[in-house]
């Protein structure tokens, strides 16, 4: 489903990714973990085309993404292909970044309307059945500023799944949240797991709810791929050092 | 009180008025091609790769760096060599204030776009939202919203410098003054306060009306 192939990442001097490699499978359940500046974010922000890889091809579904074939060789992809290659993946932010301007309902309705061309009233069925999942069914002709923090993210959420996307990216997306609201959002989306078969693709600090909903916990540092495997194994008994010092430090002494 | 007379004021007034519907006319015209020009060169701008930005900025700066009482008689000048006695003083002067005041408003639109949180930009890309529809429904109600208090400040100066077009001989109230004055050989005083007056009248109210518009958009 998602390939990364010797991807490099370099800001300026700064190389967050030094030639990565892994791969993701249909339906998997990734969580991302490690220190900050470790990457994760980045491999995200890179899927989403939110930044260009500087060396290596990312693969989505066996098409490139940040390139495209022309005849035998490999091009810099244009918007056009960008933009189809982008349809099969949703992201969810930390900020939620929901429309200020429109209600919660056109919201969800924008995109699936104007970028994958649904009829106004199908958009509208599935906004319904989408706010009805994230428990929100009430707040339709609302204004994001009228909600909470935990309120606008579930919105958020319905907002990727109403672009029916193959792969949910999930950046951090608890981490504004006030702690009292951070459960509501992690209960949907444990519900979206085990209802749907959407691949996840998650960044987290919180370690109870990566181990809840993964397959498979990835643990980076400094660009690198320190440990990969079930979530019984890298946080419950990690073989490297350096996940051990990390799992401690933000699990406190019950790592 | 001077040689104010009453009886001037009195037949000023009709050739006031009229000058008053010419000024109108002029800011009319003149502000639609400021706000709508100088939106499309805030976006181009946005938008646009260098090959195109770098000459564009290149012709607004210089708009926006030189009088527009030059700029006006020497398009004037231009457009008598070329069309002579059917030009029209007035559409030249209205387009010369609508261009130079879009050297303005490009810039107040540029500060609203860059007020938009970058957040924004990311979700329009996450959800691959056409850039026509994303401009149209979510990068120009939040940028509008910011430079909605200058834009209207640049609107209200406009007005007030269409005077200087009498320069070329549009018959705003100014002109109007000069040419009665020119065959009565009197005038000037009367004429004067009651264009400053008009203009007061005018202004002020559109002024307090900007103020409240801001505290509204504020919150």
């Amino acid at each position: 489903m998602v390939q990364f192939e010797n991807v490099i990442k370099r800001f300026g001097d700064l190389e967050v990714l030094q030639g990565l490699n892994f791969s993701i499978q249909p339906g998997e359940r990734v969580t991302l973990i490690g220190p900050s500046g470790s990457g994760k974010t980045t491999i995200l922000r890179l899927l989403m085309t939110l930044e260009k890889v500087t060396d290596g091809v990312i693969w989505v579904e066996g098409e490139p993404l940040s390139h495209m074939k022309r005849g035998d060789r490999m091009v810099t992809a244009n918007e056009a292909h960008l933009r189809q290659v982008r349809k099969k993946i949703g992201m969810v932010f930390q900020q939620f970044n929901l429309f200020p301007n429109m209600k919660v309902m056109r919201n969800i309705t924008e995109a699936p309307i104007h970028t994958l061309g649904i009829p106004k009233e199908k958009a509208h069925e599935r906004a319904r059945e989408l706010l009805e999942l994230v428990g929100l069914s009430d707040k339709a002709d609302n204004y994001p500023s009228q909600l909470s923090g935990g309120q606008q993210q579930r919105v958020a959420i319905a907002r990727s799944l109403a672009m029916s996307p193959d792969i949910l990216l999930l950046d951090e997306v608890t981490s504004a949240l006030d702690p009292e609201l951070v459960a509501d959002v992690l209960d949907l989306l444990k519900d979206i797991a085990t209802t749907t078969d959407i691949t996840m693709l998650i960044v987290t600090h919180e370690m109870g709810f990566a181990r809840d909903v993964s397959d498979r916990v990835m643990m980076f540092d400094r660009g690198v791929v320190v440990e990969d495997g079930p979530p019984s194994q890298v946080m419950g008994q990690p073989e490297h050092e350096r996940t051990r010092s990390f799992l401690k430090a933000v699990l406190g002494e019950n790592a | 009180m001077g040689s104010w007379s009453w009886e001037r004021a009195g037949e000023l007034l009709p050739l006031m008025l009229e000058g008053l519907r010419i000024l109108l006319l002029v800011t009319v015209v003149a502000s639609a091609i400021a706000l709508v020009l100088g939106l499309l060169v805030a976006i181009v701008n946005r938008s646009a790769p260098r090959a195109v930005t770098a000459p564009l900025f290149a012709v607004m700066e210089f708009i926006r760096n030189t009088p527009v009482l030059v700029q006006a008689v020497f398009v004037w000048t231009l457009m008598l060599m070329i069309s002579g006695t059917s030009a029209s003083a007035m559409w030249t002067g209205a387009i010369v204030l609508g261009i130079h005041y879009a050297s303005y408003t490009a810039e107040a639109y540029r500060a609203g776009i860059d007020g938009i949180p970058q957040g924004q930009w990311e979700a329009i890309t996450a959800l691959s939202l056409p850039k026509p529809r994303a401009w149209y429904a979510v990068l120009l109600p939040q940028a509008l919203r910011k430079s909605t208090p200058a834009l209207g400040n640049y609107v209200i100066a406009l007005f007030k410098e269409v005077p200087i077009l009498s320069a070329i001989g549009v018959a705003e109230m100014v002109t109007q003054v000069k040419g009665y004055a020119g065959i009565h050989y009197g005038g000037s005083l009367e004429g004067f306060t009651i264009a400053g007056l008009i203009f007061l009248v005018i202004s002020y109210p559109i002024a307090l009306l900007m103020r409240k518009l801001e505290k509204r958009l504020a919150n």
